[in-house]
């Protein structure tokens, strides 16, 4: 009480000051409401009611209004209120539908004020009018509201809701003589004290019935109502129609909402169910909560914030039986943990792109933040001025439409019907489907099979120059020619991506330079999985549709010497240019060159130019007694780098055509899940004849059995329609043969062609024969026979 | 189920091939003509079309169907399968539409003369407590019953009851189709078998029979219906709450959610599946409520439906398990009076400004709640059919306060209501499911007619309150704003009988419990307090057992 005396006018938020902190409560809260000052706090249930006063950092239990031996249902409180004009004053709800008021000037134990019993049902709602001290307003299940003055002994009007129970009655802060009441039915009535025969207005605010309604606290009009279908809703009631103008969707009913002070945007909720958090919400940013108080362990049945003028504090009653003052500061924000950035396919293979502008722009030399930005991007919210602001995030959104060539797979269908997978030397099914793939203009998966050939062809026994001085010397050129790959393969990806950006909506969002993006790649932090995914397929489109770039390498390739036709395919593989020194690399660019020229001694002359022309720069440089098996590492890395791209293809066809080169390199698991996925691609285009051709050459158990299931044929004898069982051209029925030549007259017991049309025919070769001389259906019936 | 000989699985399994053409079976009519072109379930499917042609095509196939059966040989019943005459049968008598009704009973009597023997009805309507020309007088709307016919392709009983009360009749309906066959978590079979379950602890059998066809018919295995012990574990792990639901729901605790929800549990269920499983299992177990409530007599295919034996005056025409009339008609005298002292008590109720203090108030609730109401009338052992469902076959509900015992919490209303709590909860797991059962309290809470025996114009609020909020008070369950007084002079003692019996040991009700209450009430009447309990008796055990669920959530 001495507190009370010492602050009476409102304070400037310097005035209260405190910290996150909590109390347990003997039963859990039903509701609780703060005295004006913000001193002290009353909290109420089915079993509790009393008085905390707030310290700087505990709260002290001041009274326990809750007296008597048997406490009456009286006490069993639904709701409460504390005048915000005569500090000694409190009302409560009962949920046996008692009305009472509390004088805690009383000098008695017992602090019992008036008692209306006027209600039939549960009331409630109880609400003081904001300046008029002795006006009370109920709302209960019965249906009806009261306005009490408390000088008199009963209520001075009553309003009927037409039997439909009262969830909520608030007084408005604009209006002297307006209250809204929020209805079980979904409704909202407006009503003006002075007219207890008709509401002034109502509309359907909500699904189902509506918790709670909150008056916006700076007069503007505003409403705000919560419901049990899981929104909350702002309403413009200056207007002649209630006009919702925000809309929050949260993740369950709404208990209670309450408008943040000083905020003119900001709400607070809590849930009846479920959910036991509070949710700070901008309502123009409805889709995630500014704030959340995640503290409860129980659903959250009262929540107010502490001071009128002071958005900082905020104080929740629980079932949990804990009262909890909050502070804004100690908030958790749902939206630094959320992910900032996007990434979808459409249905025609666009690829949409969204990601914080920050995110972006790190990218790109123009704003150059700090590295570790990328790594941490909720640094920006937390400076100390901007906790009051929702995080100003712009996000920028790219459209990538695949143009329609790379979209459709046509690559794809042809590359699995031209690959050949054996039956010629290996040295040949490689240039054949390195033709192949240059043909497709895939240059990279073109070189891809020529370096393989190289690899495994059989090693010739070249004249082995000095190893050292040899591979150094290798080494020289070939890192020349790999920065100058980078700038080109740079430019590629630029152009690429600037013609892609034809459609970005935001024109200062840009990707631009490939390289940045490629090292994104490297850094394994979660946030660049997603822009991971988009790189490589930028990529992988690259060497779809890029024609130009590349082929404009092929034409160089044919005429002149180039180095640069296998570094391509490790340029992209690797990030080489971050680390030129990398010992590995080299190594494998060592020894490219040398097997080059081990494996080509004779077989040189049939094989493609480029290849050639290979031979004739690294042939000095060789170190011919590595073994095929030497490469097998790297193999492997290749082809787990095209699984893992997404051309499975090319990594069961290599599986296929190397055979035993490799094979013992990849676990069988791996291998089992190539060929289930290359196998499931080519049946989903229909390639049954290539997935059938895969399956047989394919090594592992698993798959190779594929094709031993149901491969029983069940026929019907002809005749009498019953399935033969013993053997396949006799019925053992009726005892007819089924199957006769038309030709020869004789059981066919092979194979058995007929034509469609008549349904005539026999043994393959008879009809064969027969077609040579004739049109005509060999049985005679006149049809004429197609057989194909 | 049960009542399908080898006859009527060859008649519906194995004619599909040679259906419809007379060409295909001369060569072979020899072994497997009978079974040829006796109406299967697909043309009675037929007959449920809205297309009225359809209709009539299927009814024409139908009849030619089984008038050709009689015709191919002169050796008995044996060509037309038992489960067919037994569909005929249900047609013939409870099909709403004219035409079908009147051809099925115009092939059954020509096949009586062809010297089959045909099944006889048991039953003289619906239900064995009300006459069944006070049905079909009351005047159900036949709309209703072309519609569900249509859409169910049967019209039993409880729909035949139900009828006189439409618009709820729609709305459970509408329920009793999305549980069982709309989207959800469990699979239809096992949908069925629940209900069979749970129908079983109130030894209805009348349910047990009706879902145990669904079952088979949704494609389940027929081995399970012979006794739990062949149904998954999984299924077999709902029984402890099954039992519990049925008989004491305010023993149930989060620990029994549990033990089915929690990641070590074995059979594992998961919170939809859960929530699906407890709101089927309510909704039979207040159905059993109806079923015996009502005296709902077996269906004409059910066991104890049906006899092919000839009516003999000996033989009084009701099976075992369904009471049929105790003569309650001979006190009419005093029953005007007692309408008259009602009406007056309600009145005074609603003007009655009497103050009661705090203790009063518990006092009558606890008064209401343990009230010695004698049920426990000792009936006969249930069919072997039901008893092999059940298991701890001892378990009852017992009064919520046993004198002189600690008795359990009571539950407040206002801490845990289905319209705050319990409907977020269904809507959140079983979505549509919230929406529908709350619309169907609501229905059942405000249905009136506005009248009262021969009373017109009255406002029989109170009167409902005071039975549902009675019923919510067997099951422990106490409103703070409700005055438990005006239940007891609102009630009168046979009335609570009645209610208590069916709320709480439905299967020990009889005609003579029945006939005892409001005994100048229209029929129509005694079904809406019928409803009355049904649905209070369901929300009661929802309302337990989904508290439980929000603890164990929490």
């Amino acid at each position: 009480m001495e507190k009370m005396s010492r602050v009476t006018t409102a304070l400037g938020s310097s005035a209260i000051s405190g910290r996150t902190m909590f109390c347990h409560l003997d039963a859990p809260a039903n509701a609780i409401s703060v005295c004006r000052d913000a001193s002290q706090v009353v909290v109420a249930g089915r079993n509790i009611f009393k008085i905390y006063a707030l310290e700087e950092d505990q709260f002290v239990e001041k009274l326990n209004l809750r007296v008597g031996r048997k406490p009456s249902l009286n006490f069993s409180c639904a709701d409460v209120m504390w005048h915000q004009m005569e500090e000694n004053l409190l009302a409560t709800a009962a949920t046996n539908g008692a009305v009472v008021t509390w004088n805690l000037g009383k000098p008695s134990r017992n602090k019992q004020d008036q008692l209306f019993t006027e209600h039939k049902r549960t009331v409630n709602k109880v609400c003081f009018h904001p300046t008029e001290v002795y006006m009370l307003l109920s709302g209960s299940q019965d249906g009806f509201m009261k306005c009490f003055d408390l000088r008199k002994k009963e209520s001075v009007s009553t309003f009927s809701g037409q039997s439909e129970s009262v969830r909520d009655v608030q007084f408005s802060m604009k209006d002297y003589f307006t209250f809204a009441a929020s209805f079980e039915n979904g409704n909202v009535q407006l009503w003006d004290i002075r007219r207890p025969d008709r509401y002034e207005r109502m509309f359907t605010a909500h699904t189902g019935p509506v918790f709670c309604c909150d008056w916006h606290p700076d007069d503007r009009g505003w409403l705000a109502t919560g419901g049990r279908d899981k929104m909350v809703k702002v309403w413009d009631m200056t207007t002649n129609r209630a006009k919702e103008i925000f809309c929050v969707q949260t993740i369950a009913s709404v208990a209670r909402v309450k408008w943040r002070p000083e905020k003119k945007f900001h709400l607070a909720t809590c849930s009846m169910m479920v959910d036991h958090n509070i949710y700070v919400w901008d309502v123009r940013r409805p889709f995630i909560p500014f704030a959340t108080f995640e503290e409860h362990k129980d659903v959250t049945t009262g929540i107010v914030w502490r001071h009128q003028h002071d958005p900082h504090f905020l104080l929740s009653g629980s079932k949990d039986s804990t009262l909890y003052q909050h502070m804004f500061k100690d908030a958790t924000r749902p939206v630094d943990k959320a992910n900032p950035e996007g990434l979808c396919f459409g249905l025609f293979g666009d690829l949409a792109f969204a990601a914080k502008e920050s995110l972006i722009s790190s990218d790109s030399n123009r704003k150059p933040y700090p590295g570790g930005d990328r790594r941490y991007p909720i640094f920006f919210f937390k400076k100390p001025d901007q906790t009051e602001q929702f995080a100003h995030v712009s996000s920028a959104l790219s459209v990538f439409e695949t143009d329609l060539d790379s979209n459709c797979m046509d690559w794809f269908v042809k590359t699995a019907q031209l690959y050949l997978l054996c039956g010629k030397p290996f040295a040949e099914l490689c240039d054949h489907n390195a033709k192949v793939a240059r043909e497709l203009k895939r240059p990279q998966v073109s070189t891809t099979w020529t370096m393989l050939r190289i690899m495994f062809s059989d090693p010739a026994n070249l004249t082995p120059g000095p190893n050292h001085p040899l591979s150094k010397l290798g080494t020289l050129p070939l890192m020349n020619s790999f920065n100058m790959k980078e700038m080109n393969s740079g430019m590629g990806a630029e152009s690429r991506l600037e013609r892609s950006k034809g459609e970005s909506r935001q024109d200062n969002s840009h990707l631009e330079p490939g390289n940045s993006l490629i090292s994104n790649n490297n850094e394994d932090n979660e946030e660049t999985e997603g822009s991971d995914g988009q790189a490589e397929y930028m990529f992988g489109d690259a060497e779809l549709d890029d024609d130009d770039l590349y082929s404009m390498e092929h034409d160089n390739q044919t005429e002149e010497q180039e180095y640069t036709l296998p570094q391509e395919a490790f340029q992209l593989r690797h990030e080489i240019m971050d680390n030129p020194s990398a010992p590995e690399h080299l190594q494998q660019d060592k020894a490219d060159s040398p097997h080059v020229s081990g494996n080509e001694a004779e077989v040189t002359c049939l094989t493609p130019i480029e290849s050639f022309s290979l031979i004739s720069i690294s042939q000095p440089l060789f170190t011919p007694q590595l073994p095929a098996s030497f490469f097998c590492p790297i193999v492997r890395e290749m082809l787990s780098y095209y699984a893992e791209k997404g051309d499975v293809q090319m990594a069961v066809s290599v599986l296929i055509v190397l055979g035993e080169r490799i094979r013992k390199e990849i676990d069988d698991l791996t291998q089992e899940h190539w060929y289930t996925s290359y196998i499931d691609l080519l049946q989903r285009f229909e390639l049954w004849n290539v997935s059938n051709e895969v399956i047989k050459l394919s090594t592992c158990s698993a798959i190779t059995c594929l094709n031993q299931t149901s491969t029983t044929l069940h026929i019907n004898c002809s005749n009498c329609k019953r399935p033969m069982s013993n053997r396949g051209w006799i019925c053992d029925r009726c005892h007819q043969c089924a199957s006769v030549c038309a030709v020869c007259h004789h059981v066919v017991k092979g194979l058995f062609v007929w034509c469609q049309g008549c349904n005539h025919g026999g043994h393959l070769e008879h009809i064969r024969n027969w077609l040579k001389s004739s049109a005509h259906c060999p049985a005679g019936c006149g049809h004429l026979c197609e057989y194909t | 189920m049960a009542s399908n000989p080898a006859a009527g699985c060859l008649a519906n399994g194995e004619n599909k091939p040679g259906r419809g053409s007379g060409s295909g079976c001369s060569s072979r009519h020899r072994t497997e003509s009978e079974c040829d072109v006796a109406p299967n379930l697909k043309s009675l499917a037929r007959l449920c079309s809205r297309d009225e042609e359809e209709r009539a095509a299927a009814l024409e196939e139908l009849s030619q169907g089984v008038l050709l059966c009689l015709g191919l040989d002169q050796h008995g019943s044996a060509r037309l399968s038992e489960l067919t005459l037994l569909h005929l049968l249900r047609l013939s008598r409870s099909c709403p539409l004219q035409e079908v009704r009147g051809r099925a009973t115009e092939l059954l009597r020509t096949a009586q003369e062809q010297g089959v023997e045909v099944p006889r009805a048991l039953a003289s309507g619906p239900s064995a407590f009300i006459p069944a020309k006070e049905i079909l007088k009351e005047g159900p709307d036949q709309d209703i019953l072309i519609e569900s016919f249509l859409s169910m392709g049967r019209v039993d009983h409880i729909t035949m009851v139900m009828a006189l009360h439409p618009a709820y009749l729609s709305c459970f309906l509408r329920t009793q189709h999305a549980l069982l066959e709309m989207d959800g978590p469990l699979p239809r079979p096992w949908r069925h078998y629940i209900v069979v379950m749970a129908a079983a602890r109130h030894h209805c059998s009348y349910a047990v029979q009706q879902h145990s066809a669904g079952f088979l018919e949704a494609g389940g295995e027929e081995s399970w219906l012979s006794g739990l012990q062949h149904a998954p574990t999984k299924l077999r792990s709902l029984q402890t709450l099954n039992k519990l639901l049925a008989h004491r729901p305010w023993l149930i605790t989060q620990k029994h959610v549990q033990e089915l929800v929690c990641p070590g549990a074995d059979p594992r269920w998961s919170l939809a599946e859960l929530i699906h499983a407890v709101v089927l299992m309510a909704h039979a177990h207040s159905l059993c409520s109806f079923v015996w409530g009502c005296g709902v007599n077996p269906e004409p295919d059910h066991i104890g439906g049906y006899t092919f034996q000839l009516p003999s005056p000996i033989h009084p025409a009701h099976s075992p398990q369904c009471p049929a009339h105790e003569d309650g008609r001979q006190e009419i005298v005093d029953g005007a009076m007692e309408v008259e002292v009602l009406m007056q008590r309600m009145v005074e109720l609603q003007l009655q400004e009497e103050e009661c203090t705090q203790e009063e108030m518990v006092t009558r609730f606890e008064r209401e709640r343990s009230e010695s109401i004698p049920t426990a009338v000792v009936r006969g052992a249930p069919p072997d059919l039901v008893l092999r469902l059940v298991e701890d076959q001892e378990f009852r509900y017992e009064d919520f306060a046993p004198k002189g015992e600690q008795s359990p919490n009571t539950m407040r209303a206002q801490d845990y209501s289905w319209e705050d709590h319990g409907f977020s909860l269904v809507n959140r797991l079983l979505p549509d499911m919230g929406q529908l059962l709350d619309e169907k309290f609501q229905v059942v809470s405000n249905l009136t007619y506005n009248r009262m025996a021969m009373h017109e114009d009255v406002d029989t609020h109170t009167l409902r309150k005071a039975l549902w909020n009675y019923i919510h008070c067997l099951y422990g369950i106490r409103y703070d704003d409700y005055d438990y007084g005006s239940v007891n002079v609102l009630l009168e003692r046979s009335l609570k009988v009645f209610v208590k019996t069916m709320a709480c040991h439905p299967e020990q009700t009889t005609a003579r419990v029945y006939h005892d209450f409001w005994r100048h009430f229209r029929q129509s009447e005694k079904v809406h307090a019928n409803l009355i309990v049904m649905e209070a008796r369901l929300q009661a055990a929802l309302l337990y057992v989904l508290r439980a669920i929000t603890h164990y959530m929490r």
